[in-house]
């Protein structure tokens, strides 16, 4: 096992298991996403096209305020030093960078199956939530291909 | 107020709506938002494999995000069914544009001639949904995140790598629209 791997697969099983109270939070956390990601529009094929032609400033001035969101939320988390509901610290793992092979072309090729299926993981489960039952075929595409991803694993550059 | 709310949210109301689950996530319980990672944990759950990608306790690393997850998906079903239905008011110039390329249908959140069961078994249909949906999962797998884990948790905590993968999803998003789509649709 490569110690890159060794260190993902520490990271995936380092956090406590939740309590029932938390899990909860996250289930209803999920729900006002949906709501989120439906009520945006984010989910909608168009709008991805609409972004992709940049015939519209929408979905960018909605990812730029998003992350201006989140990233004023998380440097006032640090900064505050704020610790979780259970009283943890509140700590992100840095990504390793590596080479950044697995990010420049992981990210093409995922970007490739954005704009063809309109939609990335997220929406992919709001759009079966609205209606949209052909998306359950695209979610199990996508397991197909994380499971060809653990396949090729370690043979890919990263 | 409630008449508002039921249609679609103005980009200043949903943009930081969507920003503001990476802090709740990490109150709740130090989790970083990212829905990509379900798929692992899907697999690791439901496809007994040998491989080292897949052999971690799914449950303890990802049971509260595929109650997220899950939470997404009646979400999209409680919103689907809050106020009226309207088409998607894309700019006049995207509808002419997928006018040309043979989508009449704007009535839905996607293109009914290409996302539905029956239009599986044509080419636009197959390679939407079944080629889309493998890339997406391929490419989030390789690139350690999607939509949500690079682009908003990334950028949020600014990471380089985030960074990069954005770059890519980009690269790859106007490779498709303007190379392939056409071909396909």
């Amino acid at each position: 096992m490569s110690t890159e791997l060794a260190k993902d697969q520490k990271a995936v099983g380092q956090a406590q298991s939740p309590t029932g109270i938390a899990l909860l939070a996250y289930l209803l956390l999920g729900i006002c996403f949906g709501i989120t990601l439906t009520k945006s529009e984010v989910l909608s094929w168009f709008r991805i096209q609409e972004m992709f032609r940049f015939q519209s400033p929408r979905m960018y001035e909605i990812i730029a305020s998003a992350v201006v969101v989140a990233a004023a939320s998380v440097a006032l988390i640090k900064r505050l030093g704020l610790k979780t509901v259970s009283g943890e610290p509140i700590a992100i793992p840095p990504k390793n960078l590596g080479l950044g092979i697995r990010y420049a072309v992981g990210g093409t090729i995922f970007g490739l199956g954005w704009a063809l299926t309109g939609a990335c993981p997220g929406p992919l489960f709001a759009l079966v939530g609205n209606g949209v039952t052909v998306m359950i075929v695209a979610i199990g595409s996508a397991l197909a291909g994380t499971w060809l991803y653990g396949l090729l694993r370690p043979r890919l550059p990263h | 107020m409630v008449a508002s709310a039921s249609g679609p949210w103005p980009w200043y109301v949903a943009g930081p709506a969507i920003g503001l689950f990476v802090p709740a996530l990490l109150i709740v319980g130090n989790r970083l938002f990212g829905v990509s990672s379900n798929l692992r944990h899907l697999c690791s759950a439901v496809l007994p494999s040998k491989l080292d990608y897949f052999r971690y306790d799914w449950k303890r690393a990802g049971l509260w995000n595929l109650l997220f997850a899950a939470g997404i998906l009646v979400g999209g079903f409680l919103a689907a069914h809050w106020g009226t239905s309207h088409d998607v008011a894309i700019s006049e110039q995207t509808r002419l544009a997928l006018t040309r390329l043979g989508i009449h249908d704007f009535s839905g959140l996607a293109p009914r001639e290409v996302f539905t069961w029956p239009a599986l078994l044509t080419l636009k249909g197959f390679v939407s949904v079944v080629l889309g949906g493998f890339l997406v999962g391929f490419g989030a797998a390789y690139a350690g995140g999607c939509t949500s884990g690079h682009a908003i948790s990334g950028l949020a905590d600014l990471q380089l790598s985030s960074l990069i993968a954005v770059v890519g999803f980009f690269a790859g998003g106007l490779l498709a629209t303007h190379f392939i789509l056409p071909l396909i649709l």
